[in-house]
């Protein structure tokens, strides 16, 4: 192992070191870090879900939908943040309304397409059977687009919590405060709260796996 | 708080009017300082960006011929490449310094792990979506298993890559504006100054207008790429 | 919940695209006597499909109207509509994610009937399908083509609807299991006794099913409603008669038994009972190269005769 390796591995052993001393410094940023993500990724829920469940029951908007989809990718989280700063200042809100912009495009798009696939032949057989249009939607387009829908949720969830990190510079609150901040808290601090951000986000993402593994239909042998 | 340096702004607090109450956008102030701000930055960041593409590119063929080739090996890709993915980027600049030094590598590394999973399951998708009896006629006319692969199955996965190519090109020149958290290097810088200097809005406003025109411009310089490489894709839409 | 069989008329029935010329059904005007099954049949681009789905209001009509036991559909919730009609397609539509007892419970769970009355019913219907009851457990994604129209046979029936609409059931499946799922829904049929509206493109199988036919030409025109029998003999125009096709009288013979001929006396000759149709006393007169027909009855005894000339006259 080289100098820089050695040099890598120290910092690491220190970063896990600042973990142990100072859990309540991470606890109370990842308490803000979730607190930002959550209203977020909450707001943006109740925006784009039930928008992009309708549009895709309606086939319509395949164009809003997949520009949408592209405008958002196109949208770098750091220009975001500061656009928000430049129109609201600093604060809660403005973060908040960074990320609720960030974490549409995946949730709307994903939905939209998940119902838009729908087998039309099973749709139109719900129909005749005199389901309502709610009815179609929930106990049909809905179970079986569940998976692609959880996926964009998934997809949603990690560009949050990542980009919660970045809106510290904007006084976002959260981990971010402290990997931005290394002339107080050392290079220890910075990648202690670099793989603790990490984590969050591993986590966030592993539980909409396992939900979406547990919505997706079980494998049936094919005779 | 914020740890990155810059070009300062010469003008800031002595300049026009406008420039001086930090108005929405002072053209003078662009036309100012394109050459010696702006320009340099997008050259940057047209660099950064087409390196990690061309190495992600590169790198998540060959992930991508190993998982066809022998299917064990797709999950654990698919799974270390997703694992890439979910690391937020700001944290894997920062988790990647103390090993390689606050360099234009730490950066590279970030960027490429972040082109992996979409390149990667956008290729394998495209190359198992092959329909088995085209397969099937090439190989009983005759084509070996690398004329088949050469003349058939690439050709065919050809507009799922180039659609993956798309989305990662796109994501790559976004997330390269936080580069600037690491190096001063790439459109990102400006706007981190801005920032620092009382967010200065005009230089947020074209730093930050910049990096979505050339993300904008990139996919589409990339779907003129796809309909001339892939004709029969279009044609078959339109039929 | 419904039952029985009812009355459907179409009453100058028209649907007309916005954006189109002509109309894709026309002014259709006919009447299907509760419990009979009509067989609408022509060239694609007839409208037969279109004037399937303006019944059940899955299309709606741009005129005229479309009377259920003399009750306007116009005039009924079109929830309440749909759930009194059977409704069978060709892709059957089967919903993958649900178990074949809860695809069948389909209709009776919209209806609210509890879960127990449900299964007793999906494991009545696999019977009366011809499925063993042990299907209810599975997945469509598990049975076959044929296993799965029975099923969608069976969830159109859930309801006990007294009207069946059928778009090609039988159109996706190989012909020797089409031949038998055919013959399996006409003795389904006899017990049931539904009011079928029933859509193909195919005039064998319009006249083998049907009690009464439908030909619609391009259009969405009527062009002849009968029996299959009296379309066969008395095609109303030239478009019919090509439709049915040259060997319309062989196809005619196919629908009549040598119990409706007048017997000679019993004679020598190849036998054949008396429930055989003309078809195929001629196809076993060709055959055997004989001049004459021993007629037998439900016993093997014969009991009359038939020669070539009475069989073709």
């Amino acid at each position: 192992m080289g100098e820089a390796g050695e040099v890598g591995m120290r910092t690491f052993v220190h970063a896990f070191r600042f973990m142990g001393e100072n859990p309540h410094l991470l606890l109370e940023k990842t308490g803000q870090h979730l607190e930002l993500s959550g209203a977020a990724l909450g707001i943006a829920l109740l925006v784009a879900l039930p928008l992009g469940l309708w549009l895709g029951h309606l086939h319509r908007g395949l164009f809003v939908a997949a520009s949408v989809s592209n405008v958002g990718r196109a949208l770098p989280s750091l220009v975001l943040i500061a656009f928000g700063l430049t129109l609201f200042g600093i604060g809660f809100w403005n973060n908040t309304a960074a990320l609720v912009v960030l974490a549409i495009p995946p949730i709307l798009t994903n939905a939209f397409f998940a119902i838009d696939a729908c087998d039309r032949d099973v749709v139109d057989a719900a129909r005749g059977m005199g389901m309502t249009e709610l009815d179609v939607l929930t106990r049909i387009e809905l179970p079986l687009g569940l998976p692609l829908v959880l996926a964009g949720i998934r997809i949603s969830a990690i560009f949050v919590i990542a980009t919660a990190t970045i809106a510290s510079i904007a006084g976002g609150g959260g981990l971010g405060d402290i990997i931005v901040n290394q002339p107080t808290y050392g290079l220890a601090g910075v990648v202690a709260a670099s793989l603790w951000v990490s984590g969050l986000a591993f986590l966030a993402a592993l539980i909409l796996s396992v939900v979406r593994r547990a919505a997706s239909p079980r494998p049936v042998p094919v005779p | 708080m914020i740890v990155a340096s810059g070009p300062v702004i010469p003008n800031f607090g002595q300049g026009s009017s406008c420039e001086v109450n930090n108005g929405w956008f002072c053209t003078e102030w662009v036309r100012a300082h394109w050459s010696d701000t702006l320009q340099p930055a997008l050259i940057q960041h047209i660099e950064l960006s087409a390196i990690a593409i061309g190495l992600g590119f590169a790198i998540a063929f060959a992930l991508a011929l190993a998982g066809f080739r022998f299917r064990v090996l797709d999950p654990p890709i698919g799974t270390v490449s997703d694992f890439l993915y979910t690391i937020p980027s700001l944290a894997l600049f920062q988790l990647l310094v103390p090993i390689t030094g606050i360099s234009v590598t730490t950066v590279e590394i970030a960027l490429v792990s972040y082109t992996l999973l979409i390149l990667y399951r956008n290729m394998i998708e495209g190359l198992r979506g092959v329909p088995a009896e085209i397969v099937d006629v090439a190989r009983g006319s005759g084509f070996t298993r690398m004329q088949t692969f050469i003349r058939v199955e690439l050709p065919l996965a050809l507009p799922a890559i180039l659609a993956g190519l798309r989305i990662a090109t796109v994501s790559t020149i976004s997330i390269a504006t936080v580069a600037s958290f690491v190096i001063a290097k790439g459109l990102g810088s400006p706007i981190f100054v801005a920032l620092e200097q009382d967010v200065f809005k005009t230089e947020i406003f074209t730093a930050g207008g910049m990096v979505v025109v050339l993300a904008l411009v990139a996919d589409g310089l990339l779907v003129l790429l796809q309909r001339a490489l892939t004709p029969w894709a279009r044609l078959a839409r339109s039929a | 919940m419904p039952g029985q069989a009812a009355e459907l008329v179409f009453d100058e029935a028209t649907k007309q695209y916005s954006g189109t010329d002509g109309a894709a059904v026309d002014r259709l005007s006919l009447a299907v006597p509760a419990g009979e099954i009509c067989v609408l049949v022509g060239p694609s681009g007839g409208g037969k499909t279109t004037a399937l789905r303006l019944v059940n209001r899955l299309i709606e009509l741009t005129s005229g109207d479309i009377r259920i036991d003399g009750k306007s559909i116009r005039e009924q919730n079109l929830v309440q509509l749909r759930r009194g009609i059977g409704y069978v397609i060709q892709q059957v539509g089967l919903f993958p994610h649900m178990t074949i007892e809860a695809n069948i419970g389909t209709v009776p769970r919209l209806y609210g009937r509890p879960r127990s009355w449900i299964h007793t019913r999906s494991q009545e219907l696999l019977d009366l399908v011809g499925l063993d009851q042990s299907y209810g457990k599975r997945y469509p994604a598990q049975l076959s083509g044929g296993e799965r129209q029975r099923v969608g046979l069976a969830r159109a029936l859930a309801g006990d609807p007294p009207l069946m609409l059928m778009d090609e059931p039988f159109g996706a499946i190989d012909p020797i299991v089409r031949a038998r799922l055919q013959d399996e829904f006409l003795r389904l049929q006899q017990e049931v006794r539904k009011t079928v509206v029933f859509v193909t493109h195919d005039i064998d199988e319009a006249i083998r099913v049907g009690d009464r036919i439908a030909i619609l030409r391009r259009g969405g025109q009527l062009a002849q409603y009968d029996t299959p029998k009296a379309i066969l003999e008395q095609p109303a125009d030239d478009f019919v008669a090509e439709f049915v096709g040259a060997d319309r009288s062989l196809k005619a013979l196919a629908l009549r038994t040598l119990a409706e001929l007048e017997l000679g006396g019993p004679a020598d000759g190849p036998r054949l009972p008396r429930t055989a149709t003309l078809r195929e006393a001629l196809a076993l007169l060709v055959e055997k190269r004989a001049h004459t027909l021993a007629v037998t009855d439900e016993s093997g005894t014969v009991v009359g005769s038939v020669t070539r000339e009475a069989l073709l006259s």
